[in-house]
């Protein structure tokens, strides 16, 4: 019996996500990753004596963007909190954030776990706050390295109710979050870098049991994969020590990616007191009606909204829905594409086909294609035309245009000889020398073995060195077969 | 005395410097002997007198030529919580001057935007002021660089914590002082002086630059001989700041014309305490009534008023102002820049030993009051409570100030102190700064003016407390009485 049939799994996660600005949230220096050590400082990020903070109005602008994204309540009077610890890479001793007020209350993310069923998880709130800095331990130095380019980064944390029950479920909530902070264009959501930051609180209880057990808080994974791998591994952790009769302590733990484990951090009983109280250098900030519609009319379309127009209005496969609306750019793509054309399905599939694949091979992301949406529609029309086949449009037009040809699709075709030539009347000639040259197997489709016609169509394909219209062409090699006496 | 005769107001620079009696360098080299004149009162902690003079002369020739700006003339002390590009900061502690020989002081990499304003209409900065550690202070004895002394008595306490501030107007040091006023870091030891010490509105003056203290109290303060260089000053530096969100976008008033101008027919509230209690010397008593009689004679009208919130007002002020410097003194922590211990130890024993070093006894008494009244199980009890008391008692401010136009009373219950006599009880150092901090916990608008002497020849201070941004009709009145 495996320790999930006897325990509920309970994870709640806490994301960490670094907004897109261009200067950082209470001062003017740069936000950039990269930058060489301490390069991205003021005497602001540096604390100097006498500064004070000043708010980068883009950091309420994302916060609420997400928000409305998630369908969360707005709060109308926002003031910041400044949060009191001591750490050599928090300049001023405190961090400016949102204890009472955060920005957004309740919300909503849908999920779809691989190979579960769809499920709503709430959200608690989204606040904003600051990032601090870096501190660097190097192996064998006796002193610690500080970067503060960080500090003073602009966050939001977006809090989970403990509602998500399975490390899939916990995967498919940070692919969903991930997915909205880059459609909303406000985190670039990369893991590695740090700018999407997870921390789940896991505990177990018996299954039955009401009452939650103490959870442990774990931090460190800088992928989804490892959120995974902690999870399964405080699973494995928790339901031996609760077996064994143990308590389990509360307590924060680092996941370690080298050896799949988590070990533990510090206690929760040794808690800091935080010392909350309202950031006095900072006016409080009132969102009003106005301000809100302003944002709301800013957002761009969200994945949900795509996904019932691609199966709605455009009458695609769910699959195909969930493909195409996976990252906002191949959406958008799509979505150009469906502008210069009504075979939807044709779109779906060269997006999903060739477009897919070619970006795959050389690992380009879609808006570093050197094919336009328009002509993507141009090459659907030219097949649907029937001046060539979908494989040869494929095969043979698709990658001069890749390689970044000047020419339509029109014109590719015609210079590569590859448009397909012949009315029926034309090819009749030619199916009948080819009938007239293989009696046995005519005779074979005629008793019965219908999947001959390839066989016509290969030699009809190889004599017009594949210029025929394929539909016609099987039509009419059946129709001509059918006719023999 | 100052033995060196400089005119006491800018307007008297102004006209000497318009007739030629008078060169900017002439009058800077009076104020320096002046300085040099009474080092015991140990008012200045750096004096710029070389940068100064060179600016002088410079200015002689902008004058010269038509080209100097409309401050040429004010020469500026600075209380050493200001900051000044390139110069030292240290606020009278050793945690920015560092507590041994090979720790370099701080030195300010910008000007207080507020102060850059003068500097741009050519005012000269002739040094850093003594002051108590990081304002918090009532007499200049916390200072980590020695009291100051009072000029007129130097037995005497010169006020806190803008002491140096005070001392350096009234001795002929510099034409005005810029201080901070948290409490009444200004305006009390103004009154001590015998000058005039204006607390705008919070807001009125952007703070960046501005060494905190607590943040919604603290105030960028003016001394001076008149009121007529207060409104000057105040003229130039009020305004919005994009440097700091909590200055008023509110526009500037022309507060020189208006100083210039009789005030008309005033309703003037008269604090009660001031005029019976028994905690209020007897001279500070007859001032107030002095006062009210002459408002009378030039045809206001006084009422007396009780202030049900006067017991409330101490307890809430240093329940918040500690929670706030709790957290505002933070980054002090050896780790950037300021003191930072030589004692080996590990990071948790770098902070308690670089500020148990760096900090003085009443800054860490207030940090300590400030984390505990901001600490998880007493928070409630402490500072949510404090938080809704200064709002009644900024309703209270309010009801008053909705029916009369000023509100009058001490700025404090004696004339300054003798050394020693409060410095080892600090709730009795406290006590003095009840009729202060009303107008910081409220953030309206208070100035300081002097009203007479005792007996002994101390100077008596009053103040007018205002609504928020009638620092005009504040000047006016005090320049009419």
């Amino acid at each position: 019996m495996s320790a999930t049939d006897r325990y509920d799994l309970i994870i709640g996660i806490e994301v960490h996500a670094q907004l897109l600005t261009a200067s950082k949230a209470y001062s003017s220096d740069a936000n950039e990753f990269g930058s060489m050590p301490n390069e991205n400082i003021s005497t602001i990020t540096l604390a100097h004596p006498g500064t004070l903070p000043r708010s980068n109005a883009k950091v309420l602008e994302y916060a609420i963007k997400m928000g409305l994204a998630l369908g969360c309540e707005i709060t109308e009077y926002n003031y910041y909190d400044r949060k009191n610890y001591f750490y050599p890479d928090l300049p001023k001793g405190y961090q400016i954030t949102q204890d009472k007020t955060p920005i957004c209350r309740k919300g909503q993310v849908l999920i779809k776990p691989k190979g579960g069923v769809p499920k709503v998880i709430n959200l608690t709130r989204i606040h904003m706050e600051e990032d601090a800095g870096k501190s660097m331990h190097l192996a064998g130095e006796e002193d610690s390295l500080i970067d503060l380019n960080r500090a003073g980064v602009p966050l939001i944390e977006i809090v989970s109710e403990p509602e998500i029950s399975t490390a899939e479920e916990a995967y498919a909530y940070l692919t969903e979050i991930r997915r909205m902070v880059r459609y909303l264009d406000i985190c670039d959501g990369n893991m590695e870098e740090g700018s999407l930051r997870a921390d789940v609180n896991i505990s177990l209880k018996p299954k039955g049991q009401v009452e939650f057990g103490k959870k442990v808080e774990v931090k460190n994974m800088n992928s989804f994969r490892n959120v995974m791998r902690a999870i399964e591994h405080e699973v494995e952790r928790q339901s031996t020590m609760l077996d064994a009769g143990e308590e389990i302590p509360s307590e924060t733990r680092m996941f370690n990616a080298e050896t799949g484990l988590t070990y533990s951090l510090r206690s929760k009983e040794s808690l800091n007191d935080y010392r909350y109280f309202p950031e006095p250098d900072l006016q409080p900030i009132v969102i009003d009606a106005a301000r809100l519609a302003t944002i709301k009319a800013s957002l761009p379309a969200l994945p949900q909204a795509l996904y019932d127009k691609f199966t709605g209005q455009f009458g695609l496969p769910d699959y195909d829905a969930g493909v195409l609306t996976d990252t906002k750019e191949v959406a958008l793509f799509f979505s150009a594409i469906c502008e210069h054309t009504t075979n939807y399905k044709a779109a779906s599939n060269w997006v999903m086909g060739p477009v897919k694949s070619y970006l795959n091979d050389l690992t380009m992301s879609i808006e570093q294609l050197p094919i336009s949406p328009v002509t993507i529609a141009a090459i659907i029309k030219l097949v649907d035309d029937g001046k060539v086949s979908y494989s040869i449009a494929a095969q043979r037009i698709f990658p001069e245009l890749a390689n970044g040809t000047k020419e339509s699709p029109l014109e590719v075709a015609t210079r590569l000889n590859i448009l397909q030539e012949g009315t029926e009347e034309d090819l009749m000639p030619i199916v009948a020398d080819i009938i007239a040259k293989w009696p046995q197997k005519v005779a074979e489709y005629k008793s019965g073995k219908k999947g001959i016609v390839g066989m016509f169509m290969g030699e009809l394909m190889k004599a017009t060195k594949g210029k025929s219209d394929p539909k016609m062409a099987s039509a009419l090699i059946e129709r001509m077969l059918d006719q023999q006496a | 005395m100052s033995l060196a005769l400089v005119p006491t107001s800018f307007d008297a620079i102004r006209s000497a410097l318009a007739d030629g009696s008078l060169t900017v360098v002439r009058l800077v080299e009076g104020y320096l002997a002046n300085i040099s004149a009474r080092p015991e009162l140990n008012v200045w902690l750096e004096v710029f007198a070389e940068e100064a003079l060179a600016k002088a002369a410079a200015l002689d020739q902008k004058l010269q030529a038509g080209t100097a700006g409309p401050l040429a003339g004010l020469i500026i002390g600075l209380k050493d919580n200001l900051c000044y590009q390139d110069h030292v900061v240290t606020a009278g502690s050793k945690i920015l001057a560092g507590a041994q020989p090979e720790i370099k002081p701080f030195v300010s990499q910008f000007t207080a935007p507020a102060i850059k304003r003068l500097l741009d209409q050519d005012a000269i900065i002739i040094g850093r002021q003594n002051c108590d550690e990081f304002g918090m202070g009532s007499s200049n004895e916390n200072s980590a660089f020695g009291p100051v002394l009072n000029g007129i008595d130097p037995t005497r306490v010169p006020g806190g914590s803008s002491g140096g501030s005070a001392v350096a107007v009234q001795d002929g040091h510099c034409t005005i002082s810029l201080g901070s006023d948290t409490g009444g870091s200004v305006r009390q030891p103004a009154a001590y002086n015998g000058i005039l010490g204006l607390k705008p509105t919070y807001g009125r003056i952007s703070r960046f630059g501005l060494l905190a203290y607590a943040s919604s109290f603290d105030t960028i303060g003016i001394l001076a001989n008149n009121a007529a260089d207060i409104a000057t000053v105040l003229g130039v530096m009020a305004g919005p700041d994009g440097m700091d969100s909590t200055a008023s976008e509110r526009p500037v008033d022309n507060y020189a014309a208006v100083t210039a101008t009789k005030p008309t027919a005033k309703r003037i509230a008269v604090l009660r305490n001031g005029l019976e209690s028994e905690a209020v010397a007897a001279s500070t008593r007859a001032a107030v009534a002095d006062t009210v009689q002459k408002l009378e004679a030039l045809g206001h009208s006084t009422s007396v008023v009780e202030l049900e919130m006067l017991d409330y007002l101490l307890p809430t002020y240093y329940v918040l102002t500690a929670a706030e410097a709790s957290s505002n003194l933070s980054r002090y922590d050896g780790i950037r820049y300021g003191h930072r211990t030589n004692k080996e130890v590990d990071l948790e024993g770098l902070y308690k030993n670089s500020r148990a070093e760096g900090f003085g006894p009443e800054v860490k008494r207030r940090i300590m009051l400030g984390t505990f009244v901001l600490s998880a199980n007493y928070y409630d009890a402490y500072f949510t409570k404090a938080q809704r008391v200064r709002r009644l008692i900024r309703q209270e401010a309010e009801a008053i100030l909705a029916n009369h136009d000023y509100l009058l009373m001490p700025v404090a219950t004696d004339v300054a102190f003798k050394f020693g006599e409060k410095s080892t009880d600090p709730l009795s150092m406290f006590l003095a700064d009840v009729f202060t901090v009303q107008a910081n916990v409220v953030g309206m608008p208070a100035l300081a003016f002097p009203t007479g002497h005792t007996s002994e020849g101390m100077p008596i201070g009053l103040q007018l407390l205002g609504r928020p941004f009638d620092e005009a009709g504040l000047l006016a009145l005090a320049n009419s009485l």
